[in-house]
């Protein structure tokens, strides 16, 4: 059945990735991207670009198509019309298996993780490695193989499990986050879109998943994260992206704005302001 | 070789979560409750009249436990993805009847007339899964109709008969009456034996600074099954021998155990009960295996339809009737699964048979009514419920939520 349990896997040379962001590998461009909902036109036209190592944030006030723009890229919901290029080549993502054909892997809000299994089983949820002899092959759990690669990607990311084995629900917020996120590593993600990774966390495990979301964009995976919190935009983002009711209002990047600006664009109080001059 | 567990220690120091000792503090009891139940009934029975414990009646207690005991494995299945199936007992009457009026009408031959009864339980659950999973109908209200329409059915079926419809096929006969020679009693013992030492050694290697009584637990929890399987052979081989009917009971258990625990379905399944919409995010076909499960479960019912023919060298309008199918859900529940879905496990299922039927036979040397039999049944449940609970409460404490 399902033998392959790696997707395409991208490494990239040092020197492809351009820190300044400017020429950098284009992972998934989508362009024109519209969809509505009822009498509601929760997205209208919108284009973002994801480069390969490096986070894009999408920003906007509630209700401004953010996470309908995630969930369309993840498969869970169908675009009226626009495209989505990966790799530069258009291509049709309407359910989820597709995103992960394309080696896109969303960290759900709810983190969608099995409370009831163990960190292991849900790193490789779907995805099973197996062995087994003819005429039983691969239709036995291959263990010591997943334990291992599962204690590879949580070392690679610096992430703390009591267990490999604990089951889900015993662990923390963090470290809940931190199994959502290795996933993306076992199963060689090339982008990963995040909807508000930090909304239930605290001071320090907030601080936790920004070093997560950093580890892994420095293997050069391409990150979209939602948030409405200006010090994870600040601390993890490299270009951001401004949404209002379904619009695209601005690209910015960090360096070259303030926190204030990021929330003039969000609120639209700069266009009050300019109007009434 | 790397360390199985994460190159970064928690510097939190908090115990290992895996440990024997930590999942009881945990309300994480596994078999506990019901092996306690198992060991009260066994003393209480056998104080109460010393034949309880004899090898005649064991041998008689392991037949009787066969019918109960295959369907409580079936319906263990649906309940791990946190559905029901009140329709196994119609399905495993409905399938005898298929299986005697093949047999004893058309004269179809027993191995081919066993087969057809089995596909026909799975067709009804493939019916019973697709209603459920297509029309989005609670399985609760499905096999409600399952156990209403498949009763008319059996009663249809039967109905022209007077009473019962006779079986004579030497297959179908064998099932419940043949007994195993001792050299293959040996061997199953064996084969028990050595897969739970292959379990038991891979739990071994994987904590390698397990506290010393979680090892313990470990070997205990290792030695439980080889040892009953070691007590059941020594005291049946005393009587006529270790029935063939408790190998298919307990090979089919180590199938589906298997199949739970060790196989990428296995997982899903739980995921499944766990948390359908992640099960379906990571790219699992949920419908696909819930219509499997019940497909199962209906198989497993008419298996357990055919065991009953066995028994009774016949079929009539109450085979799979009466409180077969709650006391197998009630089996289940006793061996800890939960009706939320996503915890319990297999081998639980039997030992929750095993302690009904155990019940039911001591009452039965003692005297007692059905009625008292049902009143002592549900209390059973009610206790194993309530300390589930209880336990339950301690989960949600310590943080392990969930089902
Ligand atoms: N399945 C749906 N059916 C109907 N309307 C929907 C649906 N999903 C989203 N919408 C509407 O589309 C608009 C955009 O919603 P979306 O969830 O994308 O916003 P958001 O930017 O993620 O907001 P928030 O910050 O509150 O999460 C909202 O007006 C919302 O009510
Ligand atoms: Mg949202």
């Amino acid at each position: 059945m399902k033998t392959s349990a790696r997707g395409p896997r991208l490494r990239l040379a040092p020197s492809e990735l351009d820190p300044a962001g400017g020429t950098a590998l284009e992972l998934l461009e989508t362009r024109n991207l519209s969809k509505r909902f009822g009498r509601v036109q929760a997205l209208d036209g919108v284009g973002i670009t994801v480069r390969a190592g490096s986070v894009l944030a999408l920003l906007g006030d509630n209700g401004a198509g953010k996470s309908t723009l995630v969930k369309i890229l993840s498969g869970a919901v169908r675009p009226d019309s626009g495209e989505i290029l990966i790799d530069g080549k258009p291509r049709s993502i309407t359910t989820p298996r597709h995103a992960s054909d394309a080696g896109i892997e969303t960290v759900y809000q709810d983190l969608a993780l099995c409370d009831n299994l163990s960190v292991v089983q849900n790193l490789f949820l779907g995805r099973e490695r197996s062995k087994g002899v003819v005429p039983f092959r691969r239709m036995v759990l291959d263990r010591p193989s997943m334990e291992r690669e599962a204690a590879r990607a949580f070392e690679s990311l610096g992430a703390r499990m009591p267990s490999l084995h604990s089951q889900v629900s015993n662990l923390s917020g963090g470290q809940r986050q931190a199994v959502a996120i290795a996933r993306a590593v076992v199963w060689r993600r090339r982008v990963v879109l995040f909807d508000e990774p930090t909304a239930a966390l605290g001071v320090e495990q907030t601080g936790n998943v920004h070093r997560l979301i950093r580890r892994l964009r420095d293997r050069g995976v391409g990150i979209v994260m939602i948030s409405h919190n200006m010090t994870d935009v600040f601390a993890v983002a490299d270009h951001m992206t401004v949404l209002r009711r379904g619009r695209k209002i601005a690209d910015l990047e960090p360096g070259s704005c303030t926190p204030d600006d990021v929330v003039a664009r969000i609120t639209g109080s700069d266009i009050a302001a300019e109007s009434r001059l | 070789m790397e360390p199985a567990v994460s190159g970064v220690p928690d510097p939190s120091g908090e115990p290992s979560h895996d440990g024997f000792v930590s999942r009881l503090r945990q309300g994480e009891l596994g078999f506990i409750p019901v092996l306690v139940a198992l060991l009260v009934a066994f003393v209480v029975f056998h104080l109460a009249n010393p034949y309880f414990l004899t090898p005649r009646n064991m041998s008689n207690l392991a037949l009787q436990v066969g019918v109960l005991g295959v369907m409580s494995l079936g319906v263990s299945l649906v309940l791990f993805v946190g559905e029901i199936d009140l329709s196994a007992g119609s399905v495993s009457g409905v399938c005898a009847v298929v299986l005697v009026l093949m047999a004893s009408w058309y004269g179809i031959p027993g191995p081919v007339a066993i087969a057809a009864a089995i596909l026909c339980g799975a067709a009804i659950g493939w019916i019973h899964g697709k209603c459920i999973t297509v029309i989005g109908a609670p399985s609760f209200i499905v096999t409600l109709t399952g156990l209403l329409v498949w009763q008319g059915v059996q009663r249809m079926l039967v109905g022209n008969q007077i009473g019962q419809v006779l079986i004579d096929d030497p297959l179908v006969l064998s099932i419940a009456s043949t007994f195993m020679p001792f050299w293959l009693s040996l061997l199953l013992v064996a084969v028990i034996t050595a897969s739970a030492i292959v379990v038991c050694s891979r739990r071994w290697k994987q904590q390698p600074e397990a506290a010393p009584f979680d090892r313990l637990a470990l070997l205990g929890h290792a030695a439980l099954f080889p040892a009953m399987a070691i007590i059941a052979v020594a005291v049946l081989s005393n009587h006529m021998g270790v029935p063939v009917l408790l190998l298919v009971l307990v090979g089919l258990a180590l199938v589906l155990t298997f199949v739970t625990e060790h196989t990428p379905f296995g997982v899903h399944v739980y995921a499944v009960g766990g948390n359908a919409e992640a099960a379906r995010r990571a790219g699992i076909d949920v419908a696909r295996t819930r219509v499997i499960l019940f497909a199962v479960c209906s198989a497993f019912a008419a298996i357990s339809g055919i065991i009953a023919v066995s028994r009774q060298y016949a079929v009539d309008s109450n085979t799979g009737g009466g409180n077969l199918v709650l006391d197998a859900i009630a089996a289940a529940v006793i061996g800890g699964t939960s009706l939320f879905g996503g915890r319990g496990r297999i081998p639980g299922a039997l030992l929750g048979a095993i302690v009904i039927g155990s019940v039911a036979n001591g009452l039965d040397l003692l005297g007692q009514s059905a009625n008292v039999k049902s009143i002592i049944t549900g209390l059973i449940l009610l206790a194993a419920v309530s300390v589930d609970m209880v336990a339950r409460k301690r989960r949600i404490r310590t943080g392990a939520a969930g089902a």
